[in-house]
């Protein structure tokens, strides 16, 4: 294990990832903050109006980089609950118990901004559509996994059903995904992608950029935050939470 | 396995009534909230038929492992020789002849008292027969899941309704399809698709859940 280089195991134990957990936030917080500032003012102030769609469309800018974490933190948080139940690193169920969270607020906020923007386009609030119903079952999957974590006391056990529960949700993120594709449905289909040029101006491209970044930034802050409490809260017994709070006193 | 559960069942008939009996007064709800008239009825039949099976399918998931886990068979069952997730799915067919099968008889009675054309009917009932073993088969999972959890019969429904979505889009869609003329093969297609996976998968998935429940 040990043949040169650092040991990078040594970070799956909550009592080493505890400080650099810590160490980390700052290094995640400032960009947070800076490319939000960033990203907002480029929304309001440097990307030109749409042609089509007017003012309204600025909103994009909060609502595509949130739906796109919606789905990347439910993907990061089954991996971190497969890895809790196939190799059983404590440390692994934490982050999946502290990222589900802020994936359930980014779907929130993907399905209220969507809202917003679809009165004035679409003049309703709501439609049943495919990419609409498929995300807002992913809003229903992590309050199901939340749910079911917050309903059972044995830790143990909470940590492997609402494992297993989000392993099975996982069916539902490429459904979002390609429901643009699958139906003809009236939620727009992608306008980048990685094989072909981004049918949008460069400016909006970078200011979607930025505020994916800063989106992204943010959820490391508040899963590494809420990782911390955690860990904290379960090895309150460990010996060396005691000596932390004994030195910090 | 099979005729282990349903003789068990047979013994407590009154509880398929039960079910029975929910689906068929649920049903019969809408027109008294909807008011009588039949071209209203005719185009929300297929998807209230089909919420209703939802529904009188979930209540009956606690059912599926609660009994066997009270008695300690679940764990008897855990040690058995043979693989578990075949036992699961024998619990499940069980579960689906107790509980499914009798939906699929009644909804065409419950099709004609909302004014649905045969062929309509025929569809409906044939959308269930693929539909309704996937809703036992992933209602299975949740149940496993949520053996001996507190406030477990709510919660169930939280997990598993958001997974019985896509069953209901293609299943009461297949109806809708058919009357309105454009052909329900599609729909029904993608839910025999979907039987294939959940008959493959979920027994797997139910296994494991009910591992940890029990651990």
């Amino acid at each position: 294990m040990s043949s040169g280089g650092p040991n990078w195991f040594k970070y799956a134990s909550p009592m080493a990832f505890y400080p650099l957990a810590g160490r980390l936030i700052p290094w995640f917080a400032v960009p947070a903050v800076v490319l939000t500032a960033i990203g907002l003012y480029m929304t309001f102030f440097v990307a030109p109006v749409d042609y089509r769609q007017g003012d309204a469309y600025r909103i994009m800018f909060i609502h595509v980089p949130a739906a796109w974490m919606s789905m990347w933190l439910y993907i990061c948080m089954a991996v971190y609950a497969a890895l809790g139940l196939v190799v059983r690193t404590r440390l692994s169920s934490m982050m999946a118990q502290a990222i589900a969270p802020t994936g359930a607020m980014f779907t929130f906020i993907a399905l209220w901004t969507g809202a917003f923007w679809g009165k004035p386009m679409w003049g309703a609030w709501w439609v049943w559509d495919a990419r609409l119903t498929s995300e807002l079952i992913l809003l229903f999957l992590y309050i199901g996994v939340m749910a079911l974590r917050a309903a059972i006391d044995d830790t143990r056990r909470a940590d492997r059903a609402s494992g297993l529960l989000a392993l099975v949700g996982v069916v539902n993120v490429p459904i979002i995904y390609y429901s643009v594709q699958w139906w003809n449905t009236l939620h727009q289909g992608a306008s980048i992608s990685m094989t072909a040029a981004p049918t949008m101006s460069r400016i909006m491209l970078w200011t979607l950029l930025v505020m994916t970044f800063a989106f992204w930034a943010h959820a490391f802050v508040t899963s590494l935050m809420r990782v911390r409490g955690i860990i904290l809260e379960r090895e309150r017994h460990a010996e060396w939470v005691a000596e932390m709070v004994d030195e910090t006193k | 396995m099979v005729r282990r559960d349903l003789t068990l069942v047979m013994r407590n008939r009154a509880d398929v009534a039960t079910i029975l009996f929910f689906f068929v007064i649920v049903v019969s709800l809408f027109p008294l909230g909807v008011g009588p008239e039949m071209n209203i009825l005719r185009t929300i039949a297929p998807g209230v038929v089909w919420v209703a099976a939802l529904l009188a399918s979930m209540l009956s998931l606690g059912r599926m492992f609660a009994a066997d886990h009270a008695d300690g068979t679940l764990e008897q069952l855990l040690v058995a020789p043979a693989p578990l997730a075949l036992l699961v799915l024998g619990k499940v067919i069980a579960h689906w002849l107790a509980s499914g099968v009798p939906l699929v008889l009644m909804a065409p009675l419950l099709g004609l008292q909302f004014g649905l054309p045969a062929d309509g009917l025929a569809v409906l009932m044939v959308s269930l027969l693929l539909g309704t073993p996937v809703l036992s088969l992933v209602g299975a999972i949740g149940a496993a899941l949520t053996l001996g959890v507190r406030g477990g019969g709510v919660l169930v429904s939280l997990l598993v309704l958001p997974l019985y979505i896509p069953v209901l889009i293609f299943g009461a869609g297949a109806v809708d399809a058919t009357v309105s003329g454009l052909g329900g093969q599609a729909h029904l297609s993608i839910l025999a698709a979907m039987l294939v996976l959940a008959g493959c998968f979920t027994p797997w998935a139910t296994a494991a859940a009910l591992r940890i429940s029990l651990d």
